[in-house]
């Protein structure tokens, strides 16, 4: 662990990109001190203050219905980091106990398992997450309030695209398994008779721990940015509830009268993205073994 | 062979029908159903009314059995009518494609143009200043929100400079090919700049790994030029995993292209896609998501096949299908 610290250190880029996304998140964290001290509700709709440029009392300006635009921008990144943590853990969870499984127990298992990945694999993403983001859940027997509720949407978008971004992680930890399993402790904990779910959890997923952690960092950004689609379509994160990509949804009809509107979401969504994927391949260099510079 | 090619086959049918299943489920559970649109239209209709044209169009049937009936249709070649466009949903379709193809085709051929000599230039000196600041580019692409590259480029050449229309296509009568060319270049670049950054980055390091090997010391050893080392050597080799991830990629493109289209209202399979999905145009919305699917597989198909013929090293028995 202290080797990859500290081949992980020499990369520049890397590191910036971890300081980078820990001061992103601990604003979007403490997200309620910042609205406490500057005394504004990030909901609060002022018509008379719509469009105002940047002043002393909304930093970044209000956006079209003279809501504080920093404020939200905060709030957004709580929202967003969240979905982007919550759903790449989901996946990672999904996939690691789906290429365990199908890794270990090998045969028949393993072929249905890796069909059932090849399968979703094929599947066109968007627009099948477009279908299930615009799904009627009161059809499903969920209730009218609660499938309206803004932190339904959170929920939903979190559930779809952990349901379909299961399959990398599923494929690499197979992989890993299968080269595990082969190996002498292994067999000697199978033939001291310890049971399956065991030799799984204790002795091969420490050792197929590198590429769950490498492909986890790699779709958090991944996620955010399919959040941010989703979003800016008005299928992901309800109004209210800001997210960066829902901040988005008019930017194009305001392009003239407030083209700034439409680029601090985005320039915040691409730096957390971009500092996300560098620092996941940053981590897959450092956690091989053969990458010595 | 043709063993290995069968079964890849058969795999893509059951994955068309499952894909087929699942999405004739999701549809049903969208938002508003045919028959509550009927009535909202007509407010002479009575309950009576309603349940006759349940009966009629075969709502009142469980989904297992509603899709066998569709599945029945569909394989006779009748995919139903479109409510968007008031024909059948196939002759709906086709334009889309054709526009879509235009639009992925070029951009595609823009993109790989750009990547892969790039990175077979930056794999000559891995780490070097020319590879650190493209790497850094080919991150961007990848990072890059979609819908947020077209406002910015929609911004600066549009709204800004006024060079090139926002979006959309050329309704005037006669329009010009200059005028087609314009209406296609920031959808082009759009995609493009998006796909640059994976087939940069892939092809780099397939270059990397084959400068390191062997064959590639020998033909230096010999006094072979570097170009020559380069280009006969290490290129052919290098490209056997490149061509599989472009054909992998190219499927996906088809649907891919969906926030870009949306964004400059460019009539291709992406635009839709969307538009049907969110205009209840459940018989298009089907149609649609199932030719994107079967590209997708066609597209891994196509993969599969360019990777046993390229690499003569692959015995086709050997391949799981």
């Amino acid at each position: 662990m202290t080797e990859v610290w500290r081949r992980l250190r020499k990369r520049g880029a890397a590191m910036a990109s971890a300081l980078i996304l820990a001061a992103l998140a601990s604003v979007a964290l403490l997200s309620p001190v910042f609205a406490a001290l500057l005394g504004i509700d990030p909901n609060a709709v002022d018509l008379l203050q719509r469009l105002s440029p940047p002043s002393a009392g909304h930093l970044f300006g209000t956006d079209d219905i003279g809501r504080d635009v920093l404020l939200r921008l905060i709030q957004g990144g709580q929202v967003s980091l969240f979905v982007g943590l919550a759903a790449a853990l989901a996946s990672a969870v999904i996939g690691t106990l789906v290429g365990l499984i199908a890794g270990y127990r090998g045969g028949r298992f393993d072929d249905a398992l890796m069909r059932l990945t090849d399968g979703v694999i094929a599947l066109p993403l968007l627009p099948l997450l477009i279908v299930l983001a615009a799904i009627d859940l009161t059809k499903l027997g969920v209730s009218p309030e609660l499938a309206t509720a803004p932190a339904m949407s959170l929920y939903r978008i979190v559930a779809i695209i952990a349901l379909i971004g299961w399959t990398t992680v599923a494929r690499l930890v197979r992989g890993a398994t299968l080269s595990v399993r082969t190996q002498d402790f292994v067999e000697a904990a199978i033939s001291q008779g310890t049971p399956p779910w065991r030799i799984m959890l204790v002795h091969i997923l420490p050792n197929v721990a590198s590429p769950i952690v490498v492909a986890t960092t790699l779709s958090v950004g991944n996620v955010i940015l399919l959040e941010s689609v989703l979003s800016f379509l008005g299928l992901g994160i309800q109004p209210p509830w800001p997210s960066w990509g829902n901040m988005l949804t008019n930017a194009q009809e305001l392009i003239t009268a407030a083209p700034l509107l439409a680029v601090w979401p985005g320039l915040l969504i691409f730096t957390t993205v971009i500092a996300c994927n560098i620092l996941g391949d940053g981590l897959q260099d450092a956690l091989d073994p053969k990458a010595e510079n | 062979m043709t063993r290995f090619l069968g079964q890849r086959l058969l795999q893509s049918i059951v994955v068309l029908l499952a894909m087929s299943f699942v999405v004739y489920a999701l549809i049903g559970l969208m938002p508003g159903d045919p028959i509550d649109m009927m009535i909202k239209s007509d407010p002479r209709m009575t309950a009576a009314d309603a349940q006759r044209l349940k009966a009629l169009y075969g709502l009142d049937q469980p989904l297992v059995g509603r899709y066998w009936a569709w599945l029945q249709a569909a394989l006779a070649g009748n995919f139903g009518y479109s409510r968007l466009f008031a024909r059948p949903a196939l002759d709906a379709l086709w334009p889309a494609v054709q526009s879509t193809v235009i639009l992925v085709g070029t951009s595609f051929v823009l993109a790989l143009a750009v990547a892969l000599p790039a990175g077979v230039w930056v794999a000559r000196r891995p780490g070097g200043r020319a590879d650190r600041w493209v790497n850094l580019f080919c991150f961007a692409g990848i990072s890059v929100p979609p819908f947020w590259l077209a406002i910015l480029l929609i911004m600066l050449f549009a709204v800004k400079l006024g060079l090139l229309p926002a979006g959309g296509v050329p309704t005037r009568a006669g329009a010009g090919i200059g005028d087609h060319i314009a209406h296609l270049a920031l959808p082009v670049l759009t995609l493009a700049l998006l796909q640059i950054g994976g087939y940069l980055r892939f092809m780099r390091a397939a270059m990397i790994e084959a400068l390191r090997q062997d064959y590639v010391r020998t033909a230096e050893a010999k006094g072979l030029s570097p170009m020559r080392v380069l280009l006969s050597h290490a290129l052919p080799n290098a490209l056997i995993p490149v061509v599989t991830v472009v054909a992998l990629g190219f499927g996906g493109l088809f649907s891919g292209a969906l926030i870009t289209e949306n964004m400059f209202a460019w009539p291709g399979m992406g635009k839709l896609i969307f538009d049907s999905i969110m205009g209840n145009d459940f018989n298009l919305a089907l149609v649609a998501l199932l030719f994107a699917t079967l590209l997708t597989l066609l597209g891994n198909l196509l993969a599969d096949i360019a990777y046993a013929l390229l690499d003569p090293r692959i015995v086709y028995a050997e391949l799981k299908p």
